[in-house]
């Protein structure tokens, strides 16, 4: 026993600990904000050095795969919404293309462009939380007010399109759900005009900002030889220097027609994210604009397949065919053939991919998601290994998941 | 009305059935595809069948040979399969051999996909891990245990990920009710 610290008055001794200094186990989360939502993160810690990090996951198992499984093909895509609640219409757009592939079900090119101008609004809506989430936790306020106040309006557009601000279950199988009201381009021209500059706005205050330099640059470094091992994909792989992106790979949704570039970089730290996911933000700006001169003001927005894709409400009022698939299509759904098809997109937060099997009945055998933000999830030990504790916040920020499309 | 309803369920009602049983294929259609005649090159057991539907190859192959032809599809320069996307498995309960696991390849090199399909009988089921191999199978096949009940020999860390850790039975599996055990 030591003797009493004379600075501290009253009775009370300190004891000095002997012996080797035993690691500290942390629990980070599962109700952290820097988690962003359910993810705890078992910490062993040697001093402010991190020796072990665990993810534990699962809290927001809703078990959305076997769901489906109890649901016709249409049901399901309500539930696809839920999956990755950040890009709603991303998710809706990969179940709805693997469906298709199981049916080969060729959609109309106004469809086609609209699903790509929409999904583009989505990655910069994405983008724009993760931007302003990961700037609170690296003690920045203001980028989160002003990335909200343009996300909010990326979703007043996706409101007048779907009636939904955030669980669209605007495309489905064969087309969209509903026409396009008329000037909803006009809405999207005009947010268009305001978007580049305050996209420059933000990097005004953060891209040379010395504190967010410091908590990033060199930060939670990724080769891309361990990025491929581990899976990773989206910004996180792309930089880290690997050009993969399904957009241009396997382009879906009449992607090979858009002119867009694929931003990596080389660094593959945190810092290296933030600019590839600002430059993807710049680049899906391009992709809407030609999506813009592109998309046809007629024409139909639904393939015409009778039997599988609802008639129209005026076919459907009007002649007695057109009632009688209505009728069978909302109460028995349609079949596909039996097959397996995995059909993935470039979500915002990497490859989304969906396994559909079909069994030739109505409702789906199996549906699977294979989820960017699950699989990048496994790089955080990689990442954060041997940096300070203050270094997980930024890997798991800069990682990009959300809690609901990891758990599903 | 009730014939309807008969339909109805018919229609709805899961049968089970396998798309399409890999079978044994002629070298002809297997030189169709230059990656299956690669494989079949390099050893003439690694096909144990072919399924083609909707552009996609799938490669049958037997339990055993799983771990080298993963390791060659890899390594082998021409190939490059490097990238696992995904793992997944479907329930074709009650029919045997039971389980399918899918392995989602994909080769950044050649702009290819390909999977693997390894047919798993029901009773006390099991793999051998690809984690050693490929890292980022270690979370699919902890979610394949905990939601499907197959064992992965060889995982260093084969325990539930997102059922809790006192959860019984396997939730995905055809035989386990969409609304639980009550």
């Amino acid at each position: 026993m030591s003797a009493p610290d004379p600075n501290i008055s009253g009775s009370m001794t300190v004891e000095t600990p002997t012996g080797p200094a035993q690691p500290m186990i942390l629990n980070m989360g599962p109700q952290h904000p820097s988690t962003h939502g359910v993810l705890r993160v078992v910490l062993e810690l040697d001093g402010e050095t991190v020796l072990k990090a665990e993810s534990v996951i699962g809290y927001l198992h809703t078990g959305i795969e076997k769901s489906c499984e109890a649901k016709t093909y249409s049901q399901a895509i309500t539930l696809t919404d839920r999956i990755d609640y950040l890009a709603p219409l991303s998710n809706n757009l990969a179940y709805c293309l693997a469906v298709e592939k199981l049916l080969n079900l060729e959609i109309p090119k106004r469809a086609q462009y609209v699903r790509v101008l929409l999904t583009e609004l989505t990655r910069i809506a994405s983008h724009l939380v993760w931007l302003g989430t990961h700037a609170i936790d690296m003690g920045a306020m203001s980028v989160f007010l002003y990335g909200f106040r343009e996300r909010e309006e990326i979703l007043k557009i996706f409101e007048y399109v779907s009636g939904q601000r955030m669980m669209t279950s605007y495309f489905r199988v064969g087309g969209l759900a509903l026409e396009p009201p008329p000037d909803f381009l006009d809405r999207v021209r005009r947010l268009l005009d305001v978007l580049p500059g305050r996209i420059d706005d933000y990097e005004d205050l953060l891209t040379d900002n010395k504190i967010w330099k410091a908590r990033m640059i060199g930060v939670g470094h990724l080769t891309a030889a361990d990025a491929i091992a581990l899976g990773c994909s989206g910004p996180l792989l792309r930089a880290s220097g690997v050009n993969y992106d399904i957009r241009k790979m396997f382009p879906y949704s009449r992607y090979d027609e858009f002119e867009f570039n694929v931003p990596t970089r080389t660094e593959g730290d945190c810092y290296a994210r933030y600019l590839c996911r600002v430059a993807e933000m710049r680049e899906s700006i391009k992709i809407v604009k030609q999506a813009l001169q592109k998309v046809p003001a007629e024409g139909p927005f639904r393939a015409d397949v009778p039997g599988i894709i609802p008639p129209s409400r005026e076919e459907m009022k009007t002649s007695i065919e057109g009632l009688i698939y209505h009728f069978k299509i909302f109460t028995e759904g349609f079949a596909p053939p039996p097959g397996e098809v995995y059909s993935a997109i470039e979500s915002p937060r990497g490859e989304l991919g969906v396994f559909v099997a079909s069994d030739g009945s109505a409702k789906p055998y199996r549906v699977h998601f294979r989820t960017p933000s699950f699989v990048n999830l496994q790089s955080l030990p990689r990442l954060c290994v041997g940096r300070l504790l203050a270094d997980v916040v930024a890997c798991i920020g800069t990682t990009d998941i959300v809690l609901g499309e990891v758990d599903r | 009305m009730e014939e309807g309803r008969a339909r109805l369920e018919s229609l709805t009602a899961p049968s089970g059935k396998r798309p399409e049983d890999g079978r044994i294929v002629d070298s002809q259609e297997i030189a169709r595809h230059p990656v299956a005649e690669k494989l079949k090159a390099w050893d003439s057991r690694a096909i144990a069948g072919l399924i083609e539907f909707r552009g996609e190859v799938t490669v049958v192959v037997l339990r055993e040979h799983l771990v080298p032809v993963a390791d060659y599809l890899a390594k082998e320069p021409s190939l490059g399969f490097t990238f696992l996307s995904d793992i997944t498995v479907v329930d074709r309960f009650p029919l045997e051999p039971r389980f399918e696991v899918n392995y989602q390849f994909l080769s950044l090199e050649r702009k290819e996909r390909l999977r693997l399909k390894v047919k798993l009988v029901g009773k006390e089921p099991s793999m051998p891990s690809l984690t050693p191999l490929f890292p980022t199978a270690n979370w699919h096949e902890r979610e394949i245990f905990d939601l499907f009940g197959i064992r992965f020999e060889g995982h260093p860390d084969l325990k539930r990920i997102l059922m809790p850790d006192d959860w019984e039975g396997h939730p995905l599996r055809k035989d386990y009710p969409t609304e639980g055990f009550r």
